[in-house]
């Protein structure tokens, strides 16, 4: 098999045989002439049928609880039914399919490369500027959305989620993707924002832009209360004690139920006004809503749309941010603690305080999301921030490519929106988007976009400009 | 000999230079191993000083203690800044944190396995050395963000600046691509380019000819000893490659099981029945049983076999 970026299929010397053989490689039909012409030998068809024969192995071994044997309800208790005829199916096809995967690759001259992995080489090379046109693309569609005849109640609705989900992950994208600090609980800090929000509305009456900013901040001294005790722990530890957090905040908005009112929730959140404008059917007597102000007729439409653009703004001004930081000395100490703590020591970078603003900034930014999700739901309780959110977040920041701000897009549309299109199979959908991740990762190990372009170049042949030596490049 | 004159002699630098980094009584102790054993030298301002022994005599321990990678068993590191330079004159090195020493007592240092940003650019790698100026200048990020003209005059700075020591390692060409992509030679003079990009007072090099060829190891000798005259710091040296250390260094000392065995000028060190023991062991049993005056004749010999040393 050939390495990425090659190009497919040099000119063959000996055509006859070789074109016969790629034309079924194509057509992805056994080359049994092939087999017939002798072209593999006694051993290596015995090695086939081992391999075959230990696939079927695993794959009984695998289904014989999964499928060859079910629990039934029986009267007088539970009754073991056996479906030995599914069984045998399914490690038939696995010890066929073995079988015919082997078969292929022996027969394919050894220069070959696969359709597939030519056109991949050939994006990888170009991943800076395919970036660059989908995130354009991205943002004009993302502006446009609400606008397009198609845009139902639901997409809009789904788009925001989505949204949300973008500025999660970039959000983790800082701690995890820049700092190289894994982070499994940061669901924790998206809990606090949204319980800020919640909480002060509901105790204060406080207003969903007054408490936009004091969710970052909370979320922001969680970061902090977080960041300390485990400064000192990397990778696996780090990401077991960030797992633990995460439980505790959860665990505490579950049980203190004087002030959080526990598994209930806090419901009859207000919905954030346009610039002191409701969007109410029925304004209070002598104040104005939206529709009224403007004219227009009252639809709920009107309030979706912006809950829309709002998220979309904060997600923009997330993405923006860490574009701008990346490029400013916090940003680069960042990614050098990612790269090498000792070195930055050694270069007189404070680890302590550098990964500390990793972490807060990251929790802000969670912490924003947070006190978004509040008042779009207009309910929180804490069955919305389980462990498995933080695990999407960080399948998105670790399916995009670490550090990629518009691989996590792709990475968030892909996986949310693969929740809602894959709602028909049910029980089924983990199991696909499981079986989804893991043939990314085996394409593209790294992520889906993953390429890092420099913060900062050298520019050999002119004078240094001001202008060109922090010229915006990347995307 | 009294301690008292032991430690003037251990602390007085060969040229008569001024000290500008002092070790007194230098212990470290990992449990029940002792590492490092009560050593002492000084080391002069605008020379290079090397460290010197076989492995294990704890040259890397020293180092370590040095740049706060280990606080210290037992003594002092104290390191005098030259009066003008600085409003904090003297720093006491093992009371210090490690990104402390490097930032404020500016004492740079090199790894003996290389330690870059390996995905970052050989440019970026420069910038971040230069992390303390442009976090001042970028307002600690708050003004950086809205791309204030202090920060960008700042940035202008930090790349001239990095351009200078790109140029004099020769990886101008190179600026843009990732540090890790580099050969190895590259990559070492990278990372004293790092180093000096921190503009210290005091430069610590742990075996930078290390897995160097004998041409990249004479321009090592070249570049250090350029970087000694025209920015008149002090550079400690550990170096197992006796080319480079005989030629270059102003003063040797020379460690052995934890303990300094030696200390002064190339030539005072090349001839010190000490150091030749301890390099060929083996002599120790010959020259018991040949006595003084053996020794005084074997002594060429000996001088040929040790400058043969890798």
């Amino acid at each position: 098999m050939g390495t990425d970026g090659k190009t497919p299929e040099p000119p063959s010397a000996n055509p006859g045989q070789s074109k016969g053989q790629q034309a079924s490689d194509r057509e992805g039909a056994l080359p049994a002439a092939d087999l017939l012409q002798g072209r593999l030998s006694a051993r290596q068809m015995r090695d086939l049928v081992k391999e075959s024969a230990f696939a079927g192995l695993i794959a009984f071994g695998i289904f014989v609880f999964i499928s060859g044997v079910r629990i039934v309800d029986q009267p007088g208790g539970l009754g073991l039914e056996y479906h030995w005829s599914r069984l045998v199916l399914y490690v038939g096809i696995v010890c066929v399919g073995r079988f015919l995967w082997g078969l292929r690759v022996r027969l394919r001259r050894p220069d070959h490369v696969p359709q597939w992995k030519a056109i991949l080489g050939r994006t990888t090379a170009r991943a800076p500027q395919v970036a660059k046109i989908l995130a354009g693309f991205a943002l004009v569609f993302a502006l446009l959305l609400p606008l397009m005849p198609f845009a139902s109640r639901y997409l809009v609705d789904t788009a925001t989620t989505i949204l949300i989900y973008i500025m999660l992950a970039w959000g983790l994208n800082i701690v995890v993707g820049l700092a190289g600090l894994l982070d499994l609980g940061y669901v924790a800090f998206y809990a606090v924002g949204s319980y800020s929000y919640a909480l002060l509305a509901y105790y204060y009456d406080f207003s969903f832009w007054m408490c936009l900013p004091l969710a970052g901040l909370f979320a922001a001294s969680f970061g902090v209360i977080l960041g300390f005790p485990v400064l000192r722990l990397r990778g696996d530890y780090l990401a077991i004690v960030t797992l633990g957090f995460g439980e505790i905040i959860r665990v505490v908005l579950l049980n203190w139920t004087e002030l959080t009112r526990g598994p209930d929730g806090i419901d009859s959140i207000p919905r954030p006004t346009f610039f002191g404008l409701p969007f109410t059917r029925r304004p209070a007597e002598g104040a104005d809503s939206f529709h009224t102000f403007f004219g227009l007729d009252y639809s709920s439409m009107q309030r979706i749309i912006f809950l829309y653009y709002l998220i979309l703004v904060l997600a923009l001004i997330t993405n923006l941010f860490i574009l701008r930081v990346r490029k400013l000395p916090l940003g680069r100490a960042w990614e050098a603690l990612r790269e090498d703590e000792v070195a930055c020591r050694s270069l007189g970078i404070n680890p302590t305080n550098t990964k500390l603003s990793a972490f807060a900034i990251g929790a802000m930014f969670g912490g924003f999301a947070g006190a978004f999700f509040a008042t779009k739901q207009a309910f929180v309780s804490p069955e919305s921030f389980t462990f498995i959110e933080s695990a999407i977040i960080l399948a998105i920041v670790v399916l995009g490519g670490m550090g990629s701000q518009i691989g996590v897009v792709v990475a968030a549309v892909l996986l949310i929106g693969a929740f809602e299109f894959l709602r028909s199979l049910e029980q089924y959908r983990m199991e696909a988007l499981g079986a989804a991740m893991v043939v990314v990762m085996i394409w593209r190990p790294r992520g889906l976009l993953a390429h890092r372009e420099p913060t900062v170049l050298l520019h050999h042949d002119r004078a240094l400009d001001l202008g060109e030596a922090i010229e915006e490049n990347d995307s | 000999m009294n301690a008292q004159s032991a430690d003037n002699d251990a602390l007085a630098v060969p040229s008569g230079a001024r000290a500008l980094l002092t070790v007194e009584h230098l212990t470290m102790r990992f449990g029940g191993l002792l590492a490092v054993d009560d050593i002492s030298f000084a080391a002069g301002d605008a020379e290079i000083t090397a460290i010197i022994g076989p492995n294990g005599a704890g040259k890397t321990t020293v180092f370590n203690c040095l740049t706060g990678f280990y606080k210290p068993s037992e003594g002092r590191l104290s390191l005098r800044h030259d009066s003008e330079s600085g409003q904090q004159p003297l720093f006491y090195l093992e009371r210090m944190d490690d990104y402390r020493i490097a930032d404020a007592a500016r004492v740079a240092r090199t790894f003996q396995n290389i330690r870059l940003f390996p995905t970052m650019s050989v440019l970026e790698n420069l910038m971040v050395a230069q992390h303390h100026a442009l976090l001042r200048a970028s307002g600690f990020t708050l003004l950086g963000l809205f791309g204030s003209r202090r920060y960008r005059r700042a940035e202008k700075d930090a790349i001239e600046r990095a351009r200078y020591w790109l140029d004099r390692v020769q990886l101008t060409e190179q600026a843009n691509i990732s540090a890790g992509s580099l050969p190895y030679g590259a990559q070492r003079r990278l990372e004293i380019a790092r180093a000096m990009c921190t503009e210290p007072v005091l430069l610590c090099l742990d075996e930078p000819a290390a897995g160097l060829n004998p041409r990249e190891s004479a321009e090592l000798n070249q570049l250090l000893l350029r970087i000694k005259e025209e920015q008149e710091i002090g550079i400690l040296l550990i170096e197992h490659d006796m080319s480079v250390v005989m030629e270059i260094s102003d003063h040797i000392a020379v460690l052995d099981y934890g303990r300094k065995i030696s200390d002064g000028t190339a030539e005072f060190v090349r001839n010190d029945p000490a150091v030749i023991r301890a390099y060929l062991g083996e002599e120790d049993e010959e020259q018991e049983e040949k006595g003084e005056q053996g020794r005084e004749q074997e002594r060429p010999e000996q001088e040929q076999s040790e400058s043969n040393r890798p």
